[in-house]
């Protein structure tokens, strides 16, 4: 137990890690959140390693509690986004990187909209890498603070339900969620309408289902994902009123289920189309629950991959 | 001629002796333990911790104190060097040390650098009004910074590469200190 580490020095996504990695995270986590409620809330931890915040894409959530993991652990920071840099000149991301790296970067924290860029770089270069999302692959931390929020409400998530709903075809969330439940054990259905949902997604070994109260029934836990208006140019389905009526998860369904289930989101939410505000507020909802884990976790993660080295 | 390779340096009488006399020692200089608290440095500072507040407590009727465990892997020096250890503990400190007299407890003395850590991250507890030291062994010829123990079980002289290690009853089947004559003679 001593000298645990982490399999990997890079964090691209769920798929590479095993199971012992999770759980060696978590219970990371579990000393960070003790921290996080200190009166001092910071640790010299990674005193002398610098991070680069690497943002080719929009972020607020995941953008400011990496951050705040990051300040938590005592590291130097540097943050950097597309819109007001030189890639609008023209440079390329390895290119954009390495420029970066020459300034003694330890670690880099990226999100693309390229799906696999984290991978592209990890071959390249010698710092740590944690991917906060590329493109509509993987987005390893929201799905580890996703279980281990799940976790913290239910226990050990072994032979536990959860379903994943709405927009599972553009959603780096659910891929990466649904790798991460399965290595704890959980069964995992998704549910969204057909236009939404990736043509092979049964052969992961997931349950599908095109019916929200049946499946809001079979479930511990209700992730619910946000409607990615955004990835979409072409029309999945007719209006936002239909989707809601169709898809969404509103107070009265909830109430008519004949248990009490676990309601998340990883946020942005867009209220009143995949959830109504009653139910996002309610006492089900763990979604504020969430954010603080995500910090504990994030911190968990850097803290391991700079042991690494 | 070869050295041996483990020696008992303390058996189970005299372990019980030791913590006992400490216990006296505390209370002679802490009287009721108002306003002093005692905080075992995990892992192993706390098996010790745990075992001079139950005596205090139980065999030396002292009413109540402040106990908790602190964790100091987050605090360490030699993060990203070889052999560090990363598996975090509990840390568990429910009151302030401000303007407290507070007892920190480790098993063995070495480097100091755990110590050094622990006075870190007491910090962001308060300020304590004084810190002492108490530890079961001082190997007192093996360290790196200037610190010493207030309260000492039993002073050690043992060469660098020596490994001393505290067994307690409920895990290791009776309570001991041995001498190793490397880590690898420990394991």
């Amino acid at each position: 137990m001593a000298n645990q580490q982490l399999s990997s020095k890079h964090l691209l996504g769920i798929k590479d890690l095993s199971t012992e990695d999770i759980r060696l995270i978590f219970h990371t986590a579990t000393n960070f959140k003790e921290v996080i409620n200190r009166p001092i809330k910071k640790v010299p931890s990674l005193r002398d390693i610098t991070i680069a915040n690497l943002f080719f894409e929009d972020s607020t959530r995941t953008r400011v509690s990496f951050e705040l993991a990051e300040k938590r652990l005592s590291a130097d920071t540097v943050n950097f986004s597309a819109s007001s840099s030189s890639v609008k000149k023209g440079e390329t991301l390895l290119d954009t990187v390495n420029n970066i790296l020459s300034m003694k970067v330890d670690m880099v924290v990226m999100r693309h909209p390229a799906p696999g860029a984290c991978q592209f770089l990890a071959q390249h270069i010698e710092a740590n890498i944690i991917n906060a999302g590329d493109g509509t692959h993987e987005h390893p931390t929201q799905a580890l603070l996703d279980a281990y929020s799940m976790q913290e409400q239910l226990g050990d998530l072994e032979g536990k339900n959860v379903a994943i709903f709405g927009d599972i075809l553009h959603s780096r969330v659910a891929l990466s969620n649904i790798f991460c439940l399965q290595k704890l054990g959980a069964k995992v259905r998704v549910c969204g309408p057909p236009t939404l949902m990736p043509k092979f997604i049964h052969k992961l070994g997931v349950g599908v289902s095109y019916n929200v109260r049946e499946t809001l029934q079979w479930c511990d836990v209700a992730n619910v994902l946000r409607i990615q208006l955004e990835r979409q140019n072409i029309k999945y389905f007719p209006t936002l009123r239909e989707y809601s009526q169709y898809f969404g998860i509103n107070r009265q369904l909830l109430d008519s289920l004949d248990k009490k289930i676990v309601i998340m989101h990883p946020g942005p939410i867009n209220r009143g189309v995949e959830i109504t505000s009653d139910v996002a507020d309610s006492e089900h909802s763990i979604i504020l629950q969430q954010v603080e884990n995500g910090v504990a976790v994030r911190m968990a993660v850097l803290f391991l991959l700079a042991a690494k080295g | 001629m070869e050295m041996e390779k483990q020696r008992i340096i303390i058996g189970p009488e005299r372990f019980s002796l030791t913590i006992d006399r400490l216990c006296h020692q505390l209370v002679e200089e802490f009287d009721d333990f108002t306003n002093t608290c005692i905080i075992g440095i995990q892992p192993r500072g706390v098996a010790l911790s745990e075992r001079i507040y139950r005596h205090l407590i139980d065999q030396l009727n002292i009413p109540h104190i402040d106990y908790g465990k602190l964790d100091i892997t987050f605090y360490r020096d030699d993060f990203r060097r070889p052999g560090a250890s990363m598996h975090a503990s509990v840390t568990e400190i429910d009151f302030l040390v401000e303007k407290k007299n507070v007892i920190l407890v480790d098993d063995v003395l070495y480097t100091g650098r755990t110590v050094q850590a622990a006075l870190t991250a007491l910090n962001h507890y308060g300020r304590p009004d004084k810190v002492e030291l108490l530890t079961l062994v001082d190997r007192r010829f093996n360290r790196e910074l200037p610190i010493r123990s207030t309260f000492t079980g039993i002073k050690v002289d043992a060469v660098d590469q020596a490994y001393v290690k505290v067994e307690w009853a409920n895990t290791h089947g009776e309570d001991r200190v041995v001498l190793f004559s490397d880590k690898k003679a420990a394991q």
